[in-house]
């Protein structure tokens, strides 16, 4: 049995921490909105001016999922998975690197030109150094990434998995991240489809 | 040569997205890489750029690089030594 122990969901300006919100701002924009967020949450990692924005929004979950913990403390960090998907890959940053081709093109802005960088960004923040997938459809398919998540679990390949969808394009956006593990901690649920599908809603829900 | 170094702070904050710091937190003379700035390869790219967008400077020999980039005075020696007048 794997358990669900923390989700976080960034969508239409306002950051949800198990259901809670923990940060809205209406009025920005949203690259705006995701640094505003991090001065919010008082988060010191200066690299995360240097991201580009799906990595600031994946980054951004990720802090928020793992606040007031350490992960590599409860997990070896070669046990600890992440799995993330999206609709719009990378060209949130394709097309800025394709607009910057008309000058003299951004190397900074071309090392985001791949989607699984948001993973790596999150690997090196936390430390985590277990497999990382990054899937790329049309819509966050709950059932596909709850098997895969739930199969690297059980058949041993990770003890824990930071699951989910992170996506941008223009102002387009949404992350929602969940961390399925081994552990069962207080308020933790079974990690399953409907669990997942029910997380995911009832956010939605009051959003 | 003040004033091109005040210049260069605020293109380098500009350019490499150091939002976190004002022009008044770098040193004219603060190591750039490793135990000043903390900046990376890709920020060294990112500054060779900035001298050819800005001030139109290409660099031949990129051995020169760590020489050139050691710290804002050190830059800003380069671009007056380099910049085509008029």
């Amino acid at each position: 049995m794997n358990y669900i122990t923390s989700w976080c969901r960034i969508r239409q300006n306002v950051v949800t921490a198990n259901g809670q919100t923990v940060f809205e701002d209406p009025a920005s924009a949203l690259s705006g909105f995701l640094v505003n967020a991090y001065r919010h949450l008082q988060i010191d990692y200066p690299k995360f001016y240097k991201m580009d924005r799906l990595c600031q929004l994946g980054f951004l979950a990720a802090e928020v999922l793992l606040q007031g913990r350490i992960l590599k403390e409860e997990y070896p960090p070669e046990a600890v998975a992440v799995v993330l998907a999206n609709r719009h890959s990378s060209l949130d940053t394709d097309a800025r690197y394709q607009e910057s081709m008309n000058g003299i093109p951004s190397p900074a802005l071309f090392v985001y030109t791949l989607p699984n960088i948001v993973i790596g960004e999150i690997c090196i923040r936390h430390q985590l150094k277990g497999e990382n997938t990054f899937f790329v459809s049309e819509q966050y398919d709950i059932a596909f990434l709850n098997d895969y998540t739930g199969q690297l679990l059980e058949q041993g390949a990770a003890r824990a998995v930071i699951s989910g969808w992170a996506d941008v394009f223009q102002e387009q956006y949404e992350a929602f991240l969940y961390l399925a593990g081994q552990k069962q901690t207080p308020g933790s649920v079974i990690h399953n489809r409907q669990n997942v599908s029910a997380l995911y809603g009832i956010v939605d829900a009051g959003s | 040569m003040e004033s091109l170094m005040q210049d260069l702070k605020g293109k380098i904050i500009g350019q490499l997205n150091l939002q976190h710091l004002s022009p008044e937190q770098i040193g004219d003379d603060d190591p750039l890489f490793v135990d000043g700035l903390g900046l990376d390869s890709i920020d060294a790219l990112e500054l060779i750029v900035m001298l050819q967008q800005h001030y139109g400077i290409k660099i031949a020999n990129p051995e020169e690089g760590p020489k050139i980039f050691r710290s804002v005075r050190s830059i800003a020696e380069y671009v007056t030594a380099h910049q085509k007048v008029g």
